[in-house]
């Protein structure tokens, strides 16, 4: 038997419509399952004082919001000039030849080399080879080797949407090079480059195979760059992994999602906010 | 741009003329960017040397035959073979996409032709938030409810399995492949639709039969890029695969995958051992460099 035409279409959009609905439906279960199981858990008490260890898992996470904070500033500030030189290279000095098409291919490859390969390479030249061990700063370090490629390409491209006509504009009046740069690139390309960083703050907050690497995972609170640390992420590993406490996981992890649901939000909010003022003033 | 920038100036200053006037910082600011630009690629060479380096001894000590074809992972016997793990990798990664190209192509043509405005615009950014949401939330999920799920209905032990790490890396890949295929889709000329369905073709045959084949090598670079970001994934796999070095049998049987194995051995593991581990993240760098060399290939074709 043939269908029409007709009733193949309408089963066609049928299944259309259904994968469409899985999607969805399977982002809100998850996050659904992680808050409404592990909200329960969560009790000033619980933000408040670090894990005790054992196989019942108890105690809190404080130990672990404060590895995590560490963990995004020391990769931000390292992370954030190299990818915004990177970038400005890129997008306004890089001549057009096959060096720079190899060096733009090397930043591709780069993004998609898996984070177990970063762990084991900060494992190797972090941990053992600079002798900065099981630490923050190496977590740190690794990270800012995983994230460049993202925060150079996202702010390259946020500066190559910029008018020519600026760029052309400032030249003419007598600015140098640089001066373009800085003064009408960088901040006409700001709201893409500010995306870029929040969303880099995610992935440091949400990556966990190169810290449970190089970070060492204890669960004191960290004092220093130097002394060892485990973020939320490694935290639910952990928890998953070594003990009986599926609850303080969930729980765990129900803060991890809404931290990164309100990075989404604060990234969405602070680039249509800059976009508008950019409008507004030119 | 030549008077913008006259060596003179620079020569004065470098002697204690105007110190740090414009053309002097702008001098040095090419020079120092230039710098930056190049550390991506300095990073790449960089991770490739050492993983090298850091494999040596095993390639020389075990050698690469026995690593890559033996069958037997016993570090404390000295047996390195790395096999099973790459047939559960391989095994999970294909049937993930099976289960994931599927669903992201009916979601992506959703997005490109068949949804009004109103849900796209609802459905979209669902579909990439999934992208943020940490790895071991996935896992989480995977082991709390997923592998339980799979133990009542018929699974073996704890239901950690292949299956059960397939779904879940499904769902983590789907917004990589969605998205990709979706902006593929739209950025064919209007005219390709408008001369299907003035032809007479209905919207679903001009879909299916115009559309996502002119799409098809933007839909082929996701679904590429999404085997790269299968074969890497490391913790939620840990999570739901249940770890057992062995041969999976089949669906519902527990496996290992190489970035498991890495994650969970490389703190303890001194000697040959250690080596051996970075011998497979060799093997997962070559690998991934192979299917990314094809995927950025394959969408540059197309945008040629």
């Amino acid at each position: 038997m043939r269908l029409s035409r007709r009733m193949t279409q309408k089963l066609a959009f049928g299944l259309i419509w259904t994968s469409g609905a899985v999607a969805v439906l399977v982002l809100v279960f998850l996050i659904g399952y992680v808050v409404v199981r592990g909200a329960p858990e969560i009790s000033f008490e619980f933000l408040t004082t670090p894990p005790r260890g054992g196989l019942g898992g108890e105690g809190g996470i404080s130990s672990c919001i404060v590895s995590t904070l560490w963990i995004i500033v020391t990769t931000m500030v390292l992370l954030t000039p190299l990818g915004l030189g990177a970038a400005i290279y890129m997008a306004e000095y890089a001549p057009d030849n096959r060096l720079i098409a190899f060096v733009r291919y090397s930043v591709e490859l780069l993004a998609g080399v898996p984070s177990i390969v970063f762990a084991l390479f900060g494992y190797a030249v972090f941990v053992l080879a600079l002798t900065l061990h099981f630490s923050i700063l190496s977590g740190a370090l690794t990270l800012v080797c995983l994230l460049l490629p993202y925060l150079t390409r996202t702010a390259e491209e946020a500066m190559r949407s910029v008018p020519r006509a600026q760029r052309e504009a400032a030249l003419a009046l007598g600015a140098t090079k640089w001066q373009v740069v800085t003064r009408v690139v960088v901040p006409a390309a700001m709201p893409g480059i500010i995306t870029g960083i929040i969303l880099c703050v995610g992935r440091t907050v949400s990556e966990s195979a190169p810290l449970f690497v190089t970070m060492g995972g204890s669960s004191q609170m960290p004092d220093g760059l130097l002394s060892p640390g485990r973020t939320l992420a490694v935290h639910v590993f952990y928890l998953a992994m070594e003990t009986n406490a599926l609850e303080k996981a969930l729980a765990t992890g129900a803060v991890l999602v809404v931290l990164i649901l309100v990075t989404n939000l604060l990234t969405n909010w602070i680039s249509t906010r800059l976009q508008a003022r950019m409008m507004g003033a030119t | 741009m030549a008077l913008a920038n006259p060596p003179s100036i620079l020569f004065v200053s470098v002697v204690g003329g105007p110190s740090m006037s414009r053309y002097f910082i702008d001098r040095w600011s090419s020079r120092v960017v230039l710098a930056f630009g190049i550390t991506s690629f300095v990073v790449l060479v960089f991770i490739a040397g050492f993983i090298i380096r850091e494999s040596m001894p095993a390639l020389q000590e075990v050698g690469i035959f026995r690593i890559l074809f033996g069958t037997e992972w016993y570090p404390r016997y000295d047996k390195y073979g790395i096999l099973t793990m790459v047939v559960g990798s391989v095994l999970v990664t294909i049937v993930s996409l099976g289960i994931a190209v599927p669903l992201s192509l009916g979601a992506a043509v959703l997005l490109a032709e068949v949804a009004p405005e109103n849900v796209r615009r609802i459905v979209r950014p669902a579909i990439e938030l999934l992208v943020g949401i940490p790895s071991v939330v996935f896992g989480l999920v995977g082991m709390v409810w997923l592998a339980p799920l799979i133990a009542d209905l018929g699974g073996k032990g704890s239901g950690s399995s292949v299956l059960a790490a397939s779904i879940v890396l499904a769902v983590m890949v789907l917004p990589t492949i969605t998205s990709i295929s979706e902006d593929s889709i739209r950025a064919l000329p209007r005219t390709y639709k408008e001369g299907a369905l003035a032809l007479g073709a209905t919207h679903w045959q001009t879909i299916w039969r115009v559309l996502v084949p002119s799409a098809k090598r933007g839909i082929m670079a996701g679904a590429i890029l999404g085997t790269g970001r299968a074969i890497g994934e490391t913790m939620a796999m840990v999570m739901v695969i249940g770890n057992s070095p062995i041969f999976p049998s089949g669906l519902l049987s527990p496996a290992r995958t190489l970035t498991g194995n890495i994650a969970v051995e490389i703190a303890a593991a001194v000697g040959t051992h250690q080596s051996v581990l970075y011998v497979t993240g060799l093997v997962l760098f070559v690998l991934v460099m192979i299917i990314n060399s094809a995927s950025v290939l394959a969408y540059k074709r197309k945008v040629d």
